[in-house]
């Protein structure tokens, strides 16, 4: 009822309007006119204040450039600098010379340095040179990113870019482009994530793909190591290409007298780049390859993917910083990583990965440094892994023989039965950096990783050739005693270029002493970020 | 209610201790900085700077050390145009401190209201050496530049302190006749050595030369931040000779041995000028700062060869 009143009413209303208009018909094209009228002298009014600014602004713009030449001319430049004067003992400072102008779209766009731009933008490209006497190069060095051949190596092509997202978040992405040693391109993302500017309570999350802050080589960057390649306690334990992963990160720097951060991330437990935990394989781009015998020589089938927040990896930090005199610093640090792994038989139950670590960092800056030098830098860092193998039996096709490749028990003649197990894994490098004059610095790294010897490696195994024998195996080649010593010498003609030549020293328990010569390269176009402590 | 009670009782004294606080934490990166921001601030402003005035200004180590000072930090001083660019950023990113991330109230970028000299006009790149994009971030080392930056530590401090904004703008004034008194003092010393050509080591000495009428002919560096080359010293020792150079003048953390040559070369004399405050024992503040390099150089200027 109500609503067909309102229809009733509303037409009424449209009909009475239109008999108005009807009426109204001359007074409407009298304002018309009026109308056009107006409308053409405000036009007419408009083009002529447009021209008077475009007038303005040559002018401006002249004036401007004759000041800009001025200011080269020293006298007046002492002319401005007395104006200057006068002002500024009254008055607030004057606005920046920088500032006073906007941008427009003849003025260079300028990418580097805190220029007008929304992004800093960096391409770091680092190469190596150089031959070494073993055969086995991709196994000698354990770093995705180390010369991996005899001849030339494209170590690491790392596109950066970084800047403020918004009042709130900082953002920096890590894309690295690397030559494998077949000539393929291979693209990583290093990293890529966004980090809070501020939080309450002395609070920082990060969140995203990032470098697990364990100890003081793994969160770095190729372009700042002080050695052609990485550690080898880090390349064992963390992996290849460090420890990385996808997650989030919370950090709290202590109200301490002195500086003290505690960090927790929590990060996905699979992938290549969670070496220890549950990645696929321990050997280079994380791919175990089939001819090759695995850690522990069993597969890692046991992947039970993600049940809950206990199979993900956790990584926790606490590091200190003193001032030891006014030009000595010395940073300490505790790390430790828990996750899940994958190592042995599909059900092979729970196996799980800690490692632990320390590290300790001294640094002495000369108090009259020029460029940074003269300075000395050492830093440690030692690690301790315990890694549950799961049982693994090699009869993966069930029928019982000892096929070709399989780990064969010599003294029973059947393939291999495993049983689960603790491995203990040691590993410690020491490096030292002495930056002798400015843009010189000579290094030397001392390198060990050990372990205790497993159930499995004292079990008479072989890999079988299919035909009742086989070729022992021993003491794991991936857990075996193992040292390097490796002296270097790096010049830098600037910042933003470094040529480096090392030798390293191998020994290797069962597999002999090598000896390798590796010249480095560096360009670092673009933006250059700040260097951290 | 207990817990209550206990809450309340520990919210208050949370706030007690902060209301308690009452003096301004200023961290300035330079020494020279550091030492005008007192004469602004006096009593109600605790100051701490970051670098030494012996070292580098270009290359201090980003100690995490720095990192907590920031993190309590009511106001951070920075020079700005680059100067601190490779190792502030990750200072204050590791801060945690709203009060003084860029753009706030208690961040202060120094080079703002200053007239820098040597702006690079057209395309700069780095095969120029470490050209400045902003302009030549040595600015302070003209004393006339610093009634500047004290205006905008008394503008800074008046603002976060509103209650004692008189007592910032008195200290102004005052800092500002001293200032000024001093460098009648000074210009008038250098006076009849107006004129005088210098060589420098770095593009440091540029504004203190502008100020007091010095000519900087050359510098050591073939491009800033390049170090010398033999090359580069050779060409260089007959041009300084021929234009009749008097002084080489280096910061006190350059190596002495080719300054050493130049000079002996060109029958100049070599000074050791600190750039900064700290950058001697008898550099104490921004006063004595032009006190010294003033009178070692009208000294070198008047005793015999």
């Amino acid at each position: 009822m109500k609503l067909k009143n309102f229809w009733a009413w509303s037409s009424a209303l449209c009909l009475s309007a239109s008999s108005l208009q009807a009426q109204e018909t001359t007074e409407v094209e009298q304002l018309k006119k009026q109308l056009k009228q107006a409308t053409e002298s405000f036009d007419k009014s408009l083009q002529e204040h447009r021209k008077t600014i475009e007038d303005l602004n040559k002018r401006l713009d002249a004036v401007q450039k004759q000041q800009q030449a001025a200011s080269t001319n020293q006298e007046q430049w002492k002319r401005m600098m007395e104006t200057r004067l006068g002002d500024a003992a009254t008055s607030a400072p004057p606005a920046t010379v920088m500032e006073s102008r906007p941008w427009r779209p003849t003025d260079p766009i300028r990418l580097a340095g805190r220029g007008p731009n929304y992004i800093n933008l960096s391409l770091d490209g680092l190469f190596a040179a150089g031959t070494s006497t073993a055969n086995d190069i991709e196994e000698l060095q354990l770093g995705g990113h180390d010369p991996s051949q005899r001849g030339f190596t494209v170590q690491n092509v790392e596109l950066v870019l970084d800047g403020a997202v918004d009042p709130y978040f900082r953002g920096q992405g890590n894309i690295v482009f690397f030559l494998d040693p077949e000539g393929e391109t291979q693209v990583e993302l290093e990293e890529a994530y966004l980090e809070t500017m501020s939080l309450p309570a002395n609070l920082q999350v990060r969140g995203g793909q990032y470098f697990t802050e364990f100890g003081r080589h793994n969160p770095t960057h190729p372009h700042a190591w002080g050695f052609v390649d990485a550690p080898l306690v880090n390349g064992r334990f963390l992996g290849p290409d460090g420890l990385r992963n996808p997650g989030a990160r919370i950090s709290w720097l202590a109200p301490t007298p002195f500086y003290s951060e505690l960090f927790l991330a929590v990060q996905n437990s699979q992938g290549e780049t969670a070496t220890s935990f549950r990645s696929a394989g321990h050997s280079h781009g994380g791919e175990e390859e089939e001819e090759e015998i695995p850690l522990a020589f069993r597969h890692a089938d046991n992947d039970r993917g993600i049940d809950d927040i206990g199979d993900l990896l956790f990584s926790p930090r606490y590091a200190l910083s003193f001032d030891l005199t006014s030009s000595q610093v010395l940073l300490l640090g505790a790390s430790a990583a828990f996750g899940p792994n994958s190592r042995g038989g599909e059900d092979a139950g729970s196996t799980d990965t800690q490692i632990y670590g320390v590290d300790l960092t001294w640094k002495w800056k000369s108090p009259r440094h020029q460029g940074g030098f003269p300075f000395v830098a050492w830093q440690t860092e030692g690690m301790l892994r315990k890694y549950d193998a799961g049982a693994f039996d090699w009869d993966e096709n069930g029928n019982g023989v000892a096929d070709e490749g399989e780990v064969v028990n010599a003294t029973t003649g059947l393939p291999a039965v495993l049983g689960g197990e603790t491995l203990t894994d040691y590993g410690v490098y020491s490096q030292l950096l002495y930056g002798f004059r400015k843009g010189w610095v000579a290094g030397l790294r001392w390198d060990y990783v050990t372990s205790d010897r497993g159930d499995y490696e004292r079990l008479p195994l072989i890999v079988s050739d299919g035909a009742g024998g086989g070729d022992p195996l021993g003491r794991d080649l991936m857990r075996a005693q193992r040292w390097r010593l490796s002296p270097n010498l790096t010049w830098y003609p600037t910042e933003f270029s470094k040529i480096r030549l090392q030798y390293n020293y191998d020994k290797r328990n069962g597999i002999g002493d090598d000896h390798s010569v590796w010249l480095q390269f560096e360009f670092l176009l673009g933006a250059h970020a700040a260097h951290k402590f | 209610m207990k817990t209550i009670l206990f809450i309340a009782a520990v919210g208050g004294l949370l706030i007690g201790a902060h209301a308690v606080q009452a003096k301004l934490n200023v961290v300035t990166t330079l020494p020279d900085f550091g030492s005008i921001a007192q004469e602004i601030g006096g009593d109600n402003v605790k100051v701490t700077s970051i670098a030494r005035g012996t070292e580098d200004p270009h290359f201090v180590d980003a100690r995490p050390s720095f990192i907590r000072m920031l993190n309590q930090a009511d106001v951070l001083a920075e020079g700005g145009a680059d100067l601190e660019i490779g190792w502030l950023p990750p200072l204050v990113n590791g801060a945690r401190n709203a009060k003084i991330l860029a753009d706030a109230a208690g961040h202060i970028i120094l080079s703002r209201g200053i007239r820098l000299l040597e702006v690079p006009v057209g395309p700069v790149d780095r095969s120029m050496g470490d050209v400045h994009p902003a302009g030549n971030p040595h600015y302070w080392l003209d004393p006339a530049n610093g009634k500047v930056m004290a205006a905008q530590f008394a503008e800074t401090f008046s603002k976060l302190d509103s209650a004692n904004a008189a007592f910032y703008q008195a200290n102004l004034r005052k800092f500002n006749e001293r200032l000024d008194k001093r460098m009648a003092e000074w210009t008038k010393l250098m006076e009849p050595h107006r004129g005088t050509k210098v060589v420098t080591y770095h593009k440091s000495f540029e504004y203190f030369a502008e100020r007091f009428g010095l000519e900087v002919a050359s510098q050591l560096e073939p491009k800033p931040g390049i170090e010398p080359s033999p090359t580069h010293i050779h060409a260089l020792i007959p041009r300084a000779k021929e234009h009749g150079v008097k002084l080489v003048l280096i910061e006190p953390f350059r190596p002495r041995k080719t300054p050493h040559y130049v000079a002996d070369s060109i029958g100049a004399k070599l000074l050791i000028l600190p750039t900064s405050v700290g950058g001697n024992e008898k550099v104490k503040d921004y006063f004595s700062l032009f006190d010294y390099n003033v009178s070692q150089i009208i000294a070198a200027l008047q005793s015999p060869k």
